[in-house]
């Protein structure tokens, strides 16, 4: 079964020779669906309005920002509020997230396969018992343990550290992680184990080269997935850290957003740099990231 | 090579003796499980022994019985922040539920220009909830924003952050406008397994697009609905940053929602034994949801659902 999901040219380009039976059946389902068909224009303006103002608001000189119509564009764009932005130490925040993100994923990723790992393809009690333990896990919401964490994270002498970031983030990222990663596992059929074994493979050759490369799928959902909850945490940096140079790019932007007070556009530009590096990441690694997402959900 | 072989217990046939050469030990997982164990089991359990101190933060906490829980169930901050949570993901659910269903339903056809929508509708979710909260607090600003040209055309009044309704609405607004591909991703994925012969045969019937979807789509999506249901609702019991960018509660406490009050008794106030007992509060809820959703389907379901692929 193949996902297709290729967010292709905007152009609706006719296909002539297409087979006739499987048109049809097409055709009828897009003419269908009128509701939704109107729904998803409507979704798609109210997904614009927003990012087209951000965009064209952050090249706007600050009077123009405040006195013209927001939804004009811009008569005379500036980077200025950009050059305002980048001259606050913005490269610092990007590269404290990048760490923690890096970090983030290394640990989920390096924790998370044995465990899956173990879950599936043995019946101990105790695999079975940390399994569901993981199925908790994914209800428990971060704000339910900040202030132990802030008591733990200050008695390990992290606090103020991008480790007490880190840790805690990965923590919260592994339930998930253990989730998908036996979930594609299990696909893994007992004939290729059966295959190896009597090939007198080592179970750990078994891991690296059979249940590994066949469930690259959910290692990046889960790798991009970690990240995303790095790049997007908010409450544990808040908490947990407080001198400037261990700030990451959420904090960065909250604290941008007192520090330039009314200037607006610098913060809508603020903003868009923020994105500029995930949409990067969009661009490349698209179809791996739509399919992962639809994967934590649950086909 | 050996202490790992429980199965070996299940009925001695050839297959099982032949995969057992090859089981990992159990010991693998054991990093992994007290990691997540230090970092998140523990502190749960340390929030509840907190819940029943006092600790300001500096020195020692320290035991007061119940004090935290009796003054937790009369204090009248505190319900109203479990109502407006309560409203705040009621709402959530109502608005995002049927818009993700039918975007997802729509786009899981396989038009270019849908698969192209659907690219433009995925990047809410590339933005962090703190950007999209500080865009849409900067939208709404009364001076400056889109809303004091658009807000008149759509009944809005331009100070909407201003009124209590008004700021707990645009919560939840900004929450779904974040979200919603997510959630559309989910049901669109759900639609994509449909069996198409399904539609056809109903389609011979004569049903119209509108049964079809009512009685195929529906039915067969009811596991997607529980998982996606689940998600939205764990997820706006734990909407933090939007209120603290946005309202900081307010007006007067009209958005504190619990996790918010949790943030302003621990944090602001340090009253951290209270702010445990509103964390525990919290994980309450939402932990007996997660429990009903894998007794009745989610994740469970996505187990099994897979398996009969």
């Amino acid at each position: 079964m193949s996902i297709d999901t290729r967010p292709a040219t905007p152009r609706h380009r006719p296909v002539p020779a297409a087979p006739r039976g499987t048109r049809t059946v097409r055709r009828r389902r897009s003419l269908g669906n009128p509701v939704a068909g109107l729904g998803s224009l409507i979704w798609l303006v109210v997904v614009l309005v927003p990012l087209y103002t951000l965009v064209s608001a952050s090249l706007m000189r600050q009077d123009q920002a405040l006195n013209g119509d927001p939804l004009a564009v811009p008569s005379d764009p500036t980077s200025e509020n950009y050059e305002t932005v980048l001259d606050s130490g913005f490269a610092a925040l990007l590269g404290n997230t990048a760490i923690v993100a890096v970090a983030t994923v290394a640990i989920v990723l390096v924790l998370s396969v044995p465990v899956a790992y173990v879950a599936v393809r043995t019946r101990s009690r105790l695999s079975s018992l940390a399994f569901r333990m993981f199925l908790l896990g994914v209800a428990i919401p971060a704000q339910a343990v900040i202030v132990p964490l802030y008591l733990m994270i200050g008695k390990l002498g992290l606090y103020d550290t991008l480790w007490a970031i880190i840790l805690p983030t990965a923590a919260f990222a592994m339930p998930v992680a253990v989730l998908v990663l036996s979930g594609t596992m299990r696909d893994v059929s007992e004939e290729m184990y059966e295959a190896m074994s009597l090939d007198g493979a080592s179970p750990l050759r078994m891991l690296w080269q059979l249940a590994v490369p066949l469930s690259r799928a959910g290692i990046s959902t889960v790798a991009i997935f970690s990240a995303l909850q790095a790049w997007n945490g908010f409450l544990f940096p808040l908490i947990l850290t407080q001198s400037q140079e261990n700030r990451v790019l959420t904090l960065g932007l909250f604290t941008f957003m007192t520090q330039f007070g009314v200037n607006i556009p610098a913060v809508l530009a603020a903003i868009v740099l923020s994105v500029v590096p995930i949409f990067a990441v969009y661009l490349v690694a698209r179809r791996a990231l739509i399919d992962g997402l639809m994967g934590v959900g649950g086909k | 090579m050996s202490p790992h072989t429980p199965v070996a217990k299940r009925r001695g046939d050839r297959r099982a003796a032949a995969g057992n050469a090859g089981r990992p030990p159990v010991a693998w997982a054991v990093p992994g499980i007290l990691f997540f164990a230090v970092f998140a089991i523990v502190p749960l359990a340390i929030a509840v022994y907190l819940s029943f101190c006092r600790w300001d933060g500096l020195g020692s906490p320290t035991p007061t019985g119940l004090d935290n829980w009796t003054r937790l169930f009369q204090d009248p901050e505190f319900g109203q922040a479990a109502w407006l949570s309560l409203l705040l993901t009621t709402v959530s659910w109502a608005f995002q539920t049927p818009v993700a269903l039918l975007l997802g339903v729509w786009a899981a056809g396989r038009q270019r220009s849908r698969a192209f929508l659907s690219a433009v509708f995925f990047v809410p979710l590339l933005l962090s909830t703190t950007a999209i909260a500080m865009l849409f607090h900067a939208l709404l600003d009364p001076n400056f924003g889109v809303i004091k040209s658009i807000g008149p055309w759509l009944g809005i009044d331009s100070d909407v952050m201003g009124s209590s309704t008004g700021a707990l609405l645009v919560v939840a607004f900004v929450g779904g406008w974040q979200f919603m591909p997510f959630h559309t991703l989910i049901y669109q994925g759900g639609a994509r397994q449909i069996p198409e012969v399904l539609h056809q045969a109903a389609a011979i019937d004569g049903a119209g697009m509108v049964r079809q979807f009512f009685h195929i789509t529906l039915p067969q999506l009811r596991h997607t609905i529980t998982t996606s249901s689940v998600l939205m609702i764990v997820g706006s019991l734990t909407y933090f940053d939007t209120v603290l960018i946005m309202t900081k509660g307010g007006p007067g406490t009209d958005t504190t929602i619990l996790p918010y009050l949790m943030y302003r008794t621990g944090f602001q106030t340090y009253d951290l034994g209270y702010a445990a007992a509103i964390a525990t509060a919290l994980v309450v809820v939402a932990t007996s949801i997660s429990l009903i959703m894998v007794r009745f389907s989610g994740f469970g379901a996505m187990r099994s659902t897979r398996e009969g692929m």
